[in-house]
């Protein structure tokens, strides 16, 4: 993300705090303060709150194992030696082995993979099409609102994890197809979040004055009302990833998500359940590395929504 | 008030429609011939198609989506293709076990919840608060079935204080309740400490001190009515997604309920089951939001009053 572009949307903020209700506004204006940047608020982040700092070392981290996944794993991890299943840790297989023989520290460097993409990818494009949809239903308001803004009611009405099966039912197991399940599922609240902040910035004054110019609509929308959604648009997506994870890892847990011989970590605890009293290795090495991962996002995303958005902190 | 209420249920009914249209729409753009799925590749046509008209699949999708709204209001959500059995009936008989599960995974994630959450209020930013609130993290991102595993394991297998499996006894429902409710109680006890540290600070929190008041009845009489104003209202809802995420424990620990029967519905290809399975928690949940919503404006006379 480039530097500049936070900076503009901090100067907006600035802009927007001063006419979007000050009342409301007023009690903020002294944690947000008023000149600080991004890169302000991320010092004030590392500085504040050890915990998030942690966890963003270690999302880091785990990226750069899943990116150097083939360097890092001793073994392949489809290889399968049948005289080596089952064994329990080891200085050979520090996590021990699968009832495959398949070496299960490989197994969770390279499901890391998995996860991190189910994480990103599909968030990306559900908070994408929410925060287009919302941009549209707070600036049009009228029909266009109450369309998207009654389809939303519906999509959150459902529980995630049960609209997400329906979807599997329809589109079969496999990964590509979580992807399109939880981009489906997840763009409602997005769309909420983003047509509350759209209403009320839409009133400010640089943006009457935008439109006083005749600017466009569209660029109106893009240029002067998406940067200020911004910030909380990064809390959200960062509280997002890991409900994204956890849905994944739940879906192919139940037999419904990721298939064999896929990596990923649910599936191998499913793969691995009844192996629980014998080699309880098995099964609890992936929700390890599932809770670790989930926790991490949780930790920064909490950290990053103290100093970016106190707004949505009071929801 | 009672306006206001009829006015809120009113709106639901439009939302209750669209998600049957979703589901409906859904469920019917799945590739295959239902009937080939249902009784298996060795069908002649001639049976196809006196089944398909006897499953009113001949008729054009509204008909059937009509159809399908007219007879669920008269509580009959179809035919399960492979039990060939009513699909409410199978719901009637996995309901009272995720009920059960539900409602003591309900109470004990609701009391934990709300002691540590007061504790760790009372005891601010001390090693109490850092503790519990730490636990109530790995609550929230535990998976369910970690938990789940993990309690089989520690408590059913090493220390065999509870029975692996099962459904029957009250004993062997304990630890599916709390893997159902762990993450349920991280919440409430964030949200619990979050409103009370805050409710501390007011003006009539002083006052009830300056009366002399001991610190226990400040918080248990004073403060707590009005932090739990809204724990209550998450409680609601919580109670019915409870109802449908019961899916994974029931998995893990093998209870025939709702979330069985809806994943059982996908394994077999069994689309009208599936379909009742999820209208029925989706039906539920809505109560449960709805009942969440009413009860708010009950319990705060601020905001009965506003609107």
């Amino acid at each position: 993300m480039k530097k500049d572009t936070f900076d503009q949307a901090a100067e907006q903020n600035k802009a927007a705090a001063f006419h979007v209700d000050p009342t409301e506004q007023a009690d903020h204006s002294a944690e947000i303060g008023e000149n600080e940047t991004f890169m302000d608020k991320l010092r004030q982040l590392i500085r504040q709150n050890k915990l998030a700092a942690f966890s963003a070392v270690l999302i880091i981290l785990i990226i750069l194992i899943a990116v150097a996944a083939p360097l890092l794993a001793p073994y392949d991890p489809a290889a399968q030696s049948l005289r080596d299943r089952l064994s329990a840790p080891s200085l050979a297989h520090p996590m021990g082995t699968d009832k495959l023989g398949r070496d299960i520290l490989s197994r969770v460097i390279y499901g890391a993979r998995v996860s991190l993409v189910i994480g990103l990818v599909p968030t990306f494009i559900s908070m994408f099409i929410g925060t287009i949809l919302g941009l549209f239903a707070g600036y049009y308001g009228g029909k266009t609102d109450f369309i998207i803004m009654r389809l939303a009611d519906i999509m959150l009405a459902f529980p995630s994890l049960l609209l997400a099966m329906v979807v599997m039912y329809t589109l079969g197991g496999g990964i590509i197809n979580i992807f399109v399940a939880l981009s489906l599922v997840n763009w409602a609240s997005t769309a909420r979040v983003v047509r509350a902040q759209t209403l009320s910035l839409k009133e400010a004054e640089y943006v009457e004055a935008a439109r006083s110019i005749g600017v466009k609509k569209t660029t109106i929308i893009f240029r002067h009302i998406l940067p200020n959604c911004l910030p909380s648009l990064i809390v959200l997506f960062t509280l997002n990833i890991p409900s994204a994870i956890l849905s994944e890892s739940s879906l192919s847990f139940l037999g419904i998500g990721a298939q064999p011989p896929s990596a990923s970590w649910g599936l191998a605890v499913t793969e691995g359940k009844k192996y629980l009293f014998s080699e309880p290795w098995i099964p609890l090495a992936p929700s390890f590395a599932i809770m670790i991962l989930v926790m991490a996002f949780n930790f920064l995303g909490d950290g990053l929504r103290d100093v970016l958005d106190p707004y949505l902190k009071e929801q | 008030m009672l306006k206001k209420i009829l006015k809120r249920i009113l709106i639901s009914i439009p939302v209750l429609i669209g998600v049957v249209l979703v589901i409906f729409i859904m469920l019917r753009i799945v590739p295959g011939n239902p009937i080939v799925t249902m009784l298996g590749e060795h069908v002649n046509q001639k049976t196809i198609d006196k089944l398909t008209v006897e499953m009113g699949l001949d008729q054009p999708a509204y008909v059937q989506f009509f159809k399908y709204i007219w007879n669920a209001l008269h509580g009959d959500f179809g035919t399960s293709y492979r039990m060939n059995r009513s699909v409410t009936q199978m719901i009637m008989e996995a309901f009272p076990y995720t009920v059960k599960l539900s409602v003591f995974a309900a109470l004990i994630s609701w009391t934990i919840g709300v002691v540590a959450g007061i504790i760790a209020a009372v005891r601010q930013n001390r090693l109490l608060d850092r503790l519990f609130m730490g636990g109530a993290l790995l609550g929230v991102s535990m998976p369910i079935f970690m938990a789940a595993l993990l309690l089989q394991y520690i408590f059913a297998y090493k220390l065999q204080w509870f029975p692996i499996s099962g459904y029957d006894s009250f004993s062997a429902l304990v630890l599916p309740s709390i893997a159902l409710g762990w993450n349920s109680a991280g919440s409430i006890a964030r949200m619990t400490r979050s409103n009370l540290v805050e409710v501390m600070q007011d003006d009539y929190i002083r006052t009830a001190r300056a009366k002399g008041r001991t610190e226990f009845g400040v918080v248990v009489f004073h403060a707590l009515k009005n932090a739990l104003l809204p724990v209550v209202t998450m409680m609601a809802i919580q109670l019915s997604s409870m109802l449908s995420g019961a899916v994974l424990t029931e998995s893990v620990f093998g209870i025939p309920g709702i979330g069985r029967l809806a994943v059982n519905a996908i394994e077999n290809r069994d689309m009208p089951l599936l379909q009742g399975t999820v209208l029925f928690t989706t039906i539920l949940i809505i109560i449960g939001n709805l009942v969440a919503d009413i009860l708010y404006s009950v319990l705060d006379p601020r905001i009965r009053e506003v609107k």
